[in-house]
């Protein structure tokens, strides 16, 4: 990152835009789907996919990831397992939880 | 003796120091979070009923708050992007309205904050409430500390540029990728709380 | 950061000084004085246990006119017993001291990444255990429901808990703080030529264990967030509906569950666990390599299974809650994580052993305590086995035996492992020798009276004697034939700390000793002692940064004039 051109950033500065609008559309997608008469988990699914779709573009470009080396990555790899670990075992556990 | 890579890019990893610092402590706020959004999981799976967030929360005026964010995410990568295209004065404007945009979401969380306490809507009124405003209000503190440290590189430690111009566009570079995180949990919180 | 002499008042020099070594002395100098401060407490259980509801001698005017420890004080001595061990005393001192002082020396740094981070993390510490320490003196004691804080209990406990909580949070900042800063430093200023694979075993410990830090602490902060919310906001995160407390009726929310807060505690304090070992580890190997003259045996296997040890850490927490109703899919899930997570210890064992074979055995005080360490923590580890199994565990949890087991790994284990290190890199830190005679009269009396206290332990447990009784199983039948056990593990608990005389005595007179000018003494291959003073340069420890052309266990290298070959010596 520190060695980008003007031309470069200037071509960043461009996709940054294109973020942000794409951003404020899907804002407006989430909203609009919570409208929509589907069950609990269909709407769990569908706002996690458009929240994952924003999350993603707001790491990939606003934070730069997409040009990110291969340390960086790793470190997100093992968070995002430890994270994944975090909220999918304890629903395990009360999902399978003995009912006295 | 200095310490190396400090500034430029040690060649094996392609980073500076500060980076790689600022994306494991980040690292670790994922998981902090995560810890916050295992508990809603497990609070909600765990009742018979779940309140909607429509019943106590005001979904427009969130949504406007999520905009608000988004655009300063925007607004911060602008003003690195501008010191990159050596333009000071740039970001200073950019970076200004990104404080502007924080503060206005500070100011609609103020007033969803205190219309509820008014109608008697505490933490302690129910676990919807009490995970909603923990976890509103861990995202507030982080949006405080961020507002105090980008307030500190737009006036006081702005001279930073005039001596070490490298240093301080990494500093800025550093401050952003906090506040796109802190961005990043908002678009996560703001469906959870508000949505479902 | 240039090597002009500035004069530097005592204030910036010591207190407020940003250099690692500074730093790492600042913390082992306060974990020193916390495990001191541990240990006392155990003593005065340890009396109650012995000689149920007789005053306490010395300290008993501190618990009223009868001199008798109270129940409620034995819970909060309990609770700040192990709070204080794990949280003040062993992670600071593996992690803080070690760590700060040696990682950047080993990897030919001169200093951390983070200089003044690195400051802000030892005053964050400080001001966290000076938190602790108020604890004490709050209406109703010090937080008094175990150092695992369950709920409702702990939501409903005396001001002590709510005081510790905000220790909590303050101690968990310091530490993610303190990982960060190992963890650039390790990647970001490793000197040239120092390739992963050259690094010494005791850095790998660091890194890994920093990564444990990072990842595991924050969802027990965001535990202690909602804690402090139920106990200062009227919460129920903890909190089930219908709770009788007195007879009295709860009127909170409810609807909330105490399990959350365990499978938020436990995803932390299991990888802490590993974070208690793991720099025990990465000691022993420095000391056991410099004492055989030696390579250490299967460098490679070595770090695949503590690697792998720290990725396993992160999925086997519910083990602690077999008994908590958890289905029986779920409850094999974690036994099967449980019994894989055995395999890479007794990978690290027998690396330890074998490398141990054929070599050429100098038995100083360092070596002791790690030769010590390796059937100590053996059997820490092995009486863990019956507690991993689910359906053996289920008679086991919550007795003497889980207590035996864990503190043969962290006492005569970890302890043992960073008196090792002390007494090893003593010469280091000071310029000065520490004296053999005190040093193998303290490792020889530990030993027995470690074993002494926690071997009894495992007969209480397996009698069915629970954990946390004030009276030590007094009013149970099945313990009556276990009981005169108490008084031996008391008595040797009391003449262990004697013989931390030894230890204290001989730091004092060392300190005050001559220096040796000596930079080597241990004829030791990696950089701390083939590049640096004794003490090490206080700006830049260096006065040439080195490259490294070896890897860190050259001893004996055939072809070689000397029987250690350094790391920075060129091929």
């Amino acid at each position: 990152m520190s060695e980008l051109t003007p031309e470069q950033v200037k071509h960043h500065i461009k996709t940054y835009v294109l973020v942000f609008v794409s951003l404020a559309f899907l804002t407006i997608v989430t909203v609009g789907i919570s409208y929509l008469e589907v069950s609990v988990g269909m709407g769990i699914t569908l706002a996690l996919i458009v929240a994952s779709i924003k999350g993603s573009l707001v790491a990939c470009y606003f934070m730069h990831l997409i040009d990110e080396k291969v340390t960086i990555y790793w470190t997100l790899i093992a968070t995002v397992v430890a994270f994944l670990i975090l909220i999918f075992v304890p629903l395990s556990a009360i999902l399978d939880h003995t009912k006295i | 003796m200095d310490i190396p890579y400090t500034v430029k890019n040690r060649p094996d990893t392609g980073l500076y120091n500060g980076k790689l610092g600022i994306w494991l402590f980040l690292a670790s706020e994922v998981m902090l979070f995560g810890g916050l959004f295992s508990a809603y999981i497990f609070l909600r799976t765990g009742v018979e009923s779940w309140p909607s967030g429509s019943e106590y929360l005001d979904i427009p005026l969130a949504t406007l708050n999520t905009l608000f964010l988004i655009t300063s995410s925007v607004t911060m990568v602008m003003s690195w992007a501008s010191l990159k295209l050596n333009d000071f004065n740039k970001f200073k404007i950019y970076a200004g309205i990104t404080l502007l945009l924080a503060c206005a979401f500070l100011v609609i969380k103020y007033f969803e904050y205190s219309h509820k306490f008014h109608v008697g809507y505490f933490p302690s009124y129910n676990n919807f409430l009490g995970i909603y405003f923990t976890m509103t209000g861990l995202h507030v503190l982080h949006i405080i500390g961020g507002i105090i440290v980008i307030f500190y590189f737009w006036i006081p430690g702005a001279k930073m540029w005039e001596s070490d111009p490298e240093r301080f566009t990494n500093r800025i570079e550093i401050v952003g990728l906090y506040w796109h995180f802190v961005d990043l949990v908002w678009i996560f919180l703001f469906p959870t709380l508000y949505l479902l | 950061m240039s090597s002009e002499h500035h004069k530097q008042s005592f204030l910036t020099k010591y207190i407020w000084s940003t250099d690692h070594k500074v730093i790492g002395i600042q913390y082992g100098i306060t974990s020193l004085l916390w495990l001191l401060f541990g240990f006392l407490l155990m003593m005065i259980m340890r009396y109650q246990l012995a000689y149920p509801e007789s005053p306490i001698p010395f300290v008993g005017s501190l618990f009223g006119e009868s001199g008798i420890l109270p129940s409620e004080m034995y819970n909060s001595l309990g609770a700040m017993h192990g709070t204080i061990m794990i949280f003040l005393g062993v992670v600071p001192l593996a992690f803080g001291a070690f760590g700060n002082y040696f990682v950047p020396l080993q990897i030919g740094a001169i200093d951390m990444a983070f200089p003044k981070l690195n400051a802000a993390s030892y005053w964050m510490y400080f001001v966290g255990s000076v938190i602790m320490a108020i604890g004490f003196f709050v209406p109703g004691g010090a937080a008094n429901s175990g150092w695992t804080s369950y709920p409702p209990l702990s939501n409903i406990a005396t001001t002590g808990q709510t005081v510790w909580l905000l220790g909590m949070v303050m101690l968990i900042t310091s530490s993610l703080l303190g990982s960060v800063n190992i963890l650039v430093t390790v990647i970001q200023l490793r000197a040239e030529g120092m390739t992963w694979m050259k690094l010494p075993i005791f850095v790998w410990t660091q890194f890994i264990t920093a990564f444990l830090l990072l990842l595991a602490f924050p969802p027990l902060e965001a535990a202690g967030v909602l804690q402090l919310m139920d106990r200062l906001a009227g919460t129920s995160f903890f909190m089930p509906s219908g709770l009788v407390v007195s007879g009295e009726v709860l009127t909170n929310a409810g609807g909330g569950s105490p399990l959350l807060w365990q499978h938020l505690f436990w995803f932390l304090a299991h990888p802490e666990v590993y974070v208690l070992i793991l720099p025990a580890f990465g000691i022993v190997t420095e000391i056991i390599a410099n004492n055989t003259r030696k390579p250490i045996w299967g460098y490679n296997a070595l770090v695949y299974a503590m690697v792998f040890l720290g990725f396993m850490s992160f999925i086997v927490w519910a083990h602690h809650m077999y008994i908590t109703g958890m289905g029986t899919s779920i409850g094999a899930f974690f036994q099967t994580t449980t019994m894989i997570i055995s395999i890479p210890s007794v990978v690290i064992l027998t690396t330890l052993l074998l490398s141990l074979w054929g070599g050429s055995i100098r038995f100083n005080t360092p070596m002791l305590f790690a030769l010590g360490f390796i059937p100590m923590f053996g059997i820490g580890g092995l009486t863990g086995l019956p507690l991993g199994l689910a359906a053996a565990d289920i008679h086991l949890h919550d007795t003497y035996y889980v207590i035996g087991h864990f503190h043969y790994v962290v006492a005569p284990g970890t302890i043992f492992a960073l008196f090792a290190g002390i007494y090893y890199w003593f010469p280091k830190m000071t310029g000065k020798r520490t004296n053999e005679t005190l040093g193998k009269l303290h490792f020889f009396f530990s030993m027995i009276f470690m074993n002494g206290i926690f071997m009894p332990m495992f007969v209480q447990g397996l009698a069915g004697v629970s954990r946390r009784l004030w009276d030590g199983g007094e009013t149970y039948a099945h313990a009556a034939d276990v009981l005169y056990l108490n008084e031996v593990m008391s008595v040797s608990a009391w003449l262990l700390g004697l013989a931390q005389i030894f230890f204290i005595v001989n730091m004092i007179i060392s300190l005050f000793g001559k220096k040796t000018g000596e930079k080597n003494p241990w004829n030791a291959t990696t950089l701390e002692w083939t590049d640096t003073t004794s003490p090490p340069l206080g700006h830049g420890n260096f006065e040439v940064v080195p490259t490294v052309y070896r890897g860190p266990y050259e001893y004996n290298v055939p072809g070689d004039d000397q029987d250690f070959t350094p790391q920075s010596k060129k091929v």
